[in-house]
């Protein structure tokens, strides 16, 4: 029998609910516990909390008793040329064991180089080093959190001359060698398919649905480059549009009913409003769970 | 590859990494000034978070321009950016366009004491009772050394910072700030008690004791420097805000090496 320490994934992890969540914010801590809002799950960024104490501990330790929760990386630096800060997935796997989160996930981007930290998710080039790098540094993840870690697709501004492969195949690998699951941000592709003359629906299908386990929504803000063309900013700074529901209807026709999270991080509404925004989620996922709705009361 | 990126990210003169392509012939210099309008005005803003007084001290625009500076000189080393700042006062102090206010470096060292108290660890304050039945002894308590909260921090400056700090906290700012003298040495304490970090402004004999006390100086040693450098040093006074502000978390009678 093997030591329990060389198979780390035995510890089983529940799953989030297929409902609506929303991004965990300060401001909003205090009304989440006077009004215990009826929502799926809760996301954190995993790095405002790695701080010693104080008042975000406080609040997360009393909302997660009540919620389940989603641990969101946004600094890990998975596409960095570098190896992983060990350091960084220390603090990562700390935070991990307090809050035993039901889901943890990152980026396919970097964002430290030289040491520096750009906080930004920059873009990697889709070409076999870069595979086999990122290959590598998911598995490091999943080795030292002892979990299944979920891979967000991008939104990106530019591509690379160097690249030898399409995003989607290259997703594809990742999860086909770590064994990763996929974390399908519909806003992200959205951006991404309008800021390089793709067609999202395309794009989606293209991707390894089969190990999709979360949705995130969120909105954009709209530029247009040197030629005039739309250039969309993934903002996380407005409401879902139109357009990103629709594509999220689509993808749930073929992935099924998900966790869906409303992320937002900038011009931060009243908590209602967040909350409303994740009943139009929940009305869209409720519409594909008559049966599961239906078991559930009986 | 990544380096030709992350250098042209801070990069003032506009240019554009090697190797960058459109779908539509775009100019992807344009492009990639996405990437750096984002990395530049989130760690601006991560700075204008941190150090709001500092920022209403000099105006939004001269803050700005000021933190745009630092940010391409100082980006931070961890991504931890709750804690992002740590220099930003060193850096204000040597920069030439803040040199009219002398108070300015200071006030950013006290908000940034300020975030770390707010995140620093949590530790159970001393009740009073437990100090009140020391009092009653004072052998005992001569020799007593303290410790305290990991959120305490004193600030002694050369500048009325601590009043400058609260005065910016009520809505009548202008009103307050008018009788304020600026040059006024003074010491801030910054402590977190409960959920709130609270910003005290000590007289030097309170100073003096608290700092002593931090040193791991006795009761007794830390009163008389206090008494020597300031005649007016109030020992229930100090005691009574150490203890209002949750600041004390144990008292070691028995000598020890800490």
């Amino acid at each position: 029998m093997q030591p329990a320490a060389s198979r780390p994934s035995a510890r089983p992890h529940r799953s989030l609910p297929a409902r609506a969540g929303i991004g965990l914010k300060p401001e909003h801590f205090r009304a989440i516990l006077d009004t215990a809002p009826d929502i799926g799950f809760f996301e954190i960024h995993a790095e405002n909390y790695m701080v010693d104490g104080g008042p975000f501990h406080h609040y997360l330790t009393r909302i997660r008793e009540r919620y389940p929760l989603s641990i969101h990386g946004v600094g890990l630096s998975i596409g960095g040329e570098g190896p992983l800060d060990e350091a960084h997935l220390d603090r990562l796997a700390a935070l991990l064991d307090r809050y035993q989160p039901e889901s943890f996930s990152e980026h396919l981007a970097w964002s430290s180089h030289g040491g520096n930290f750009y906080n930004d998710l920059l873009p990697v080039a889709y070409d076999a080093a870069t595979l086999v790098r990122v290959c590598e540094h998911v598995e490091r993840v999943q080795e030292r959190l002892g979990r299944r870690m979920l891979l967000e697709n991008p939104a990106t501004y530019i591509e690379f001359a160097a690249s030898t492969m399409g995003e989607t195949d290259f997703i594809g690998e990742v999860v086909q060698r770590s064994g990763c699951g996929l974390l399908l941000d519909v806003n992200n592709v959205h951006v991404s398919c309008t800021n390089h003359g793709r067609d999202a629906r395309d794009y989606i299908r293209a991707l390894p649905l089969d190990a999709v386990a979360q949705i995130h929504l969120a909105g954009f803000a709209v530029e247009s480059d040197s030629l005039g063309a739309p250039l969309l900013i993934d903002s996380h700074g407005a409401p879902v549009a139109e357009e990103v529901w629709q594509l999220h209807c689509h993808a749930l026709d073929w992935v099924g009913p998900m966790p869906t999270l409303i992320e937002r991080d900038n011009d931060i509404p009243a908590l209602p409003v967040l909350l409303a925004e994740a009943r139009h989620a929940e009305r869209i996922l409720e519409r594909l769970l008559p049966v599961a709705a239906e078991s559930a009361v009986s | 590859m990544s380096a030709d990126f992350a250098a042209a990210l801070l990069a003032t003169d506009g240019c554009c990494p090697p190797g960058l392509t459109t779908w539509n012939g775009s100019a992807p210099a344009q492009r990639f000034g996405v990437y750096r309008n984002n990395v530049v005005v989130g760690l601006v803003d991560a700075l204008a978070d941190s150090f709001p007084v500092t920022q209403a001290l000099v105006g939004e625009d001269f803050f700005r321009a000021m933190a745009r500076e630092f940010v391409r000189a100082h980006p931070p080393r961890s991504s931890v950016l709750a804690l992002y700042g740590d220099g930003f006062a060193g850096f204000i102090e040597d920069f030439p366009p803040a040199a009219g206010l002398p108070y300015l470096a200071d006030m950013a060292r006290l908000e940034y004491l300020r975030v770390m108290a707010w995140h620093a660890a949590d530790a159970c304050p001393l009740a009073p009772a437990a100090i009140a039945a020391l009092v009653g002894d004072a052998a005992v308590l001569a020799d007593a050394r303290f410790s305290f909260h990991p959120s305490l921090f004193l600030l002694p400056s050369a500048h009325a910072v601590a009043s400058l700090w609260t005065a910016h906290q009520s809505e009548s700012a202008a009103l307050t700030l008018a009788g304020l003298d600026t040059a006024a040495a003074e010491t801030a304490l910054v402590c977190r008690n409960g959920l709130e970090v609270e910003i005290f402004c000590l007289r030097p004999g309170a100073a003096s004791f608290v700092a002593s006390l931090m040193q791991d100086a006795s009761f007794a040693a830390a009163a008389e420097a206090a008494l020597a450098s300031d005649s007016h040093f109030d020992l229930a006074e100090t005691l009574a805000l150490l203890l209002r502000a949750g600041a004390i978390t144990g008292i070691i009678t028995q000598r020890r090496k800490s």
